[in-house]
């Protein structure tokens, strides 16, 4: 698992993410740079995302919709706030309405990715942190299937730990 | 360790609650919007009482609550906020780490 650890702030409503990916830092930024890779990762398998709108420098706009397995959509955009290639990449993810409308009502989730050289290897951190408690619970439903799956499976483990202790 | 922001009793109502896999399915479900007990009923191969029993359980956890509406009885996510913000960071965290996995098999190819 390339994950190294992950930090949940309750009360800052934060969560920060830490992974190491063996590829150099030039590659793993073209994961978040091009949006024909990044539409490979961001939604789960049974919600792929597609972006539509890619501009990709600072006060730059991107607008994405995600596919359920029902065929609804899911519409979100994103407004890059800094981007330093190919270290640190920050942005806000809010979510659109079905003609792509940025819906602020439901809140804005403000993300910083920070890429480090390794030699070689590239540990990527991403920080998220969200407006609200009811925002944080529609960006979880938007990427529920797949992650409710791990969770159970995460649970699961848990409770073989538990059974044994 | 969010967990360990809870007492220990309520940690094991919110295991054994979770043990299930249909409790875990209608906790999915109603998170995401409200069902009525018949309705929920009617997506499982069991019969209305045993899934009014897992509603029950859930009910005890914490997890969902229950309100009468005429002669429906509907079901929601329970919305107490710590409990629920934890579970929403869990669930956020597995987001995550499904996408770092992903990340990492287009990575390796090449």
């Amino acid at each position: 698992m390339p994950v190294i650890s992950s930090t949940k702030n309750l009360e800052a409503l934060s969560f920060t993410l830490v992974a190491e990916f063996d590829a150099g830092v030039d590659r793993v930024w073209q994961i978040w740079e091009d949006p024909r890779q990044l539409e490979r990762w961001w939604g789960p398998p049974t919600w792929p995302a597609t972006f539509e709108e890619f501009d990709f420098q600072p006060g730059g706009k991107a607008g994405y919709y995600m596919t359920g397995p029902e065929g609804e959509k899911a519409g979100g955009w994103w407004r890059f706030t800094a981007i330093e290639a190919p270290h640190k990449l920050e942005f806000d993810d809010g979510f659109a309405d079905e003609a792509g409308a940025p819906n602020e009502a439901m809140g804005i989730t403000h993300a910083a990715v920070d890429l480090e050289d390794l030699g070689g290897r590239t540990r990527m951190t991403v920080m998220s942190t969200f407006e609200s408690e009811e925002q944080m619970e529609q960006m979880v439903q938007m990427g529920m299937e797949e992650g409710m799956r791990e969770a159970a499976g995460q649970i699961d483990a848990v409770l073989a730990e538990h059974a044994r202790a | 360790m969010v967990v360990d922001q809870l007492r220990d009793a309520d940690v094991d109502r919110l295991f054994q609650a979770l043990a299930d896999a249909t409790r875990r399915d209608i906790v999915r479900r109603v998170t995401a919007g409200e069902y009525s007990v018949s309705g929920l009923a009617a997506l499982y191969a069991m019969s209305f009482a045993a899934v009014q029993k897992h509603v029950a359980v859930l009910e005890r956890a914490s997890l969902v609550t229950k309100e009468k509406r005429g002669r429906e009885q509907i079901v929601r996510g329970s919305h107490e906020g710590l409990q629920k913000a934890c579970r929403l960071l869990d669930e956020y965290e597995a987001i995550w780490r499904q996408r770092a996995g992903r990340i990492a098999d287009i990575l390796a190819e090449g």
